[in-house]
């Protein structure tokens, strides 16, 4: 790290002095509206979020009291929270494989196109930048029983309607494929970076190794050099996915009968609309960890990758 | 090496006088499962954009009707975009979005520069403490500080104001996180220069090195802006009043007036509010797909 103090000023020492000075002083003048800020909209709130966690603070009520970790031990008890979680992990486990595998399979496809790159590329693309929202409530319309394109294609083929939203079995693998209908197009630009820093003549001298099909230079090359960016997408992926929240306040509610009830909505619910300020404060923490456990492996793997 | 390369380039034409109608017959077969799967992932992708689009320009009754149809007999566009307009101010959340987003990241790259610049290039007091700071903040979502900052807000009577949207995000590590990086790259002899002509520190950041760094402030401003254009967790804690509502949460009051009884025209909203981003992104694709992933964190 090579900064102006250090760099060859050795003749003028009453210069070198002042300028020193004057970066002692800009350095701390720049730095500091985001070091208030920072205060302000992350440490004293997560502060704040500690202590709350430990009372039973509700919003509109005077008194509240120290619990100690009540709060944490009624979130483990309390049935509705483990659903919850049991349902977040669910979630997550169906969204992971499919947005990374099939992320994959596209980037892998498209890699080698070259006049249908750009186009394929904008079509799956076009999730991530719409409004999830919106989206969500013509996704709702198309999984609708009667109305809906998709039931009336099942029910032309001759099959009975599938109640996507309204069986508490199929909501959870329904608002999984939205959530992979959001990410693959993200995923799929991601590996084709990683695809086009893995040089060209490697697939060459394997081609003359007696790598003929596209299977074997897939195992042989391109799987293992695809490996960092591979990590970095499950990870992002992962925490992506553990923050569910919009497709579930717009077309489910958590519903039917809870199960589709995920972590962060249970937060909203209990903070936002049952205003049970502590309670909400632990289940934030717990929230927290878990994002923790996959920020710091992103972090790790961040570090390797940061100029991508 | 050249040997290696130069047989590389040469099987091919060799393999294809051996067997060409063998060969050609492998392509064709290859070419036709990779378009089929690249094509059946399309469709799903497309699903809800066509399906939005065509109902919106439905007429009810065919909306309703059991056989459904893919295109519409009788053209209602007018009515559902006409209703969708006059029902709830869709207008207004765009323009809200608009106000919310470019207010967002005004202030972010205004705060985010010189924090980065100062991580970057200057020797200062409490330089590594800060910068471990902003590497902490980059594992916090705003689902975190959510609670406490909605409490402040409450206190100070400051719900359903964009400024409640817009304070949380203020201040992005991850922008000062991502200009570090590009600052660092910066040359010092071109600072030094400056200094030297009798530069302020002030005017070397936005004259001098700010300039350079537009691929990061740009990437930046895209992944900003689409994230807070569709973001519905924090205003749907902060905002009640329909006249503030962004994006997101405008679709969501409608959604909730509408329930089952106008997908015309919920539809035809979801167009409208749709619309600006997707414009935008095919338009300057290559920013925004960059913009996007450069930034991996979402």
């Amino acid at each position: 790290m090579t900064t102006a103090a250090t760099l060859p000023y050795v003749g003028q020492p009453v210069r070198r002095d002042r300028q020193r000075m004057i970066e002692r002083i800009a350095g701390i003048g720049f730095a500091m509206p985001a070091f208030v800020l920072l205060l302000l909209t992350n440490v004293v709130p997560l502060l704040v979020l500690l202590y709350l966690s430990f009372t039973d603070f509700k919003l509109g009520e005077l008194n509240s009291h120290f619990l100690g970790l009540d709060n944490f031990r009624k979130a483990l008890a309390d049935p509705v929270f483990r659903r919850s979680l049991y349902n977040t992990f669910i979630y997550v486990a169906i969204v992971l494989p499919g947005a990374v595998g099939l992320g994959l399979l596209i980037a892998v496809l498209l890699h080698r196109r070259k006049r249908t790159r750009s186009f394929y590329e904008v079509i799956y693309f076009l999730p991530v930048t719409s409004t999830l929202i919106a989206m969500a409530t013509v996704w709702q319309f198309i999984l609708h029983p009667r109305l809906g394109p998709v039931n009336g294609v099942l029910r032309a083929m001759g099959f009975n309607a599938i109640p996507f939203l309204s069986e508490p079995s199929y909501v959870l693998p329904t608002l999984a494929a939205i959530g992979i209908w959001q990410l693959v197009g993200f995923n799929m630009v991601l590996f084709l970076a990683g695809l086009s820093a893995i040089p060209r003549d490697l697939y060459e001298a394997a081609e003359i190794d007696g790598c003929r099909s596209g299977i074997d230079r897939f195992i042989t090359i391109t799987w293992p050099l695809l490996g960092p960016t591979t990590m970095f997408v499950i990870v992002t992926t992962s925490i992506t996915a553990f923050k569910v929240f919009d497709t579930v306040a717009v077309m489910t509610r958590g519903g039917p009968m809870g199960s589709s009830e995920v972590l962060l909505y249970a937060i909203y619910l209990e903070g936002y609309q049952y205003f049970h300020m502590g309670y909400a404060a632990a289940l934030t923490l717990i929230f927290l960890a878990f994002v923790l456990l996959f920020s710091i492996l992103q972090t790790f793997v961040l570090e390797r990758r940061v100029h991508y | 090496m050249q040997n290696v390369e130069a047989t590389a380039l040469l099987q091919p034409p060799v393999a294809k006088r051996v067997t060409p109608a063998g060969a050609l017959v492998r392509r064709a077969l290859s070419l036709l499962v990779v378009h089929g799967i690249l094509i059946a992932g399309a469709i799903f992708i497309l699903l809800p954009f066509v399906w939005m689009l065509i109902t919106s320009i439905k007429s009810p009754a065919e909306i309703f009707a059991v056989d459904f149809s893919l295109w519409p007999k009788h053209f209602s566009g007018a009515e559902n975009y006409g209703r969708a307009l006059s029902k709830v101010p869709l207008l207004r959340f765009a323009l809200n979005g608009l106000i919310v987003c470019a207010g967002i990241l005004i202030v972010q790259v205004l705060v985010a520069v010189p924090c980065a610049y100062a991580l970057a290039k200057l020797r200062f007091p409490g330089r590594t403490a800060l910068l471990a700071l902003v590497l902490m903040g980059l594992c916090i979502p705003i689902q975190v500080p959510a609670l406490p900052l909605y409490m402040g807000l409450a206190e100070l009577g400051l719900l359903n104001t964009y400024f409640a949207i817009m304070m949380p995000f203020f201040l992005s590590v991850f922008a000062i996180f991502l200009f570090r990086q590009f600052f660092k790259s910066y040359p010092d002899e071109i600072i030094h220069a400056a200094r030297l002509d009798g530069m302020s520190e002030f005017e070397i950041v936005w004259l001098i090195v700010v300039p350079s760094a537009w691929p990061a402030i740009a990437a930046f401003a895209v992944f900003s802006i689409v994230a807070h254009w569709n973001d519905l967790y924090w205003p749907l804690i902060v905002i009640s009043d329909t006249n503030l509502a962004t994006p997101p949460l405008g679709m969501m009051f409608f959604a909730d007036a509408e329930t089952g009884s106008n997908y015309g025209a919920l539809t035809a909203a979801a167009t409208v509010l749709t619309a600006p981003l997707v414009i935008a992104f095919l338009i300057a694709r290559r920013r925004f797909i960059d913009g996007i992933t450069m930034t991996g964190i979402k």
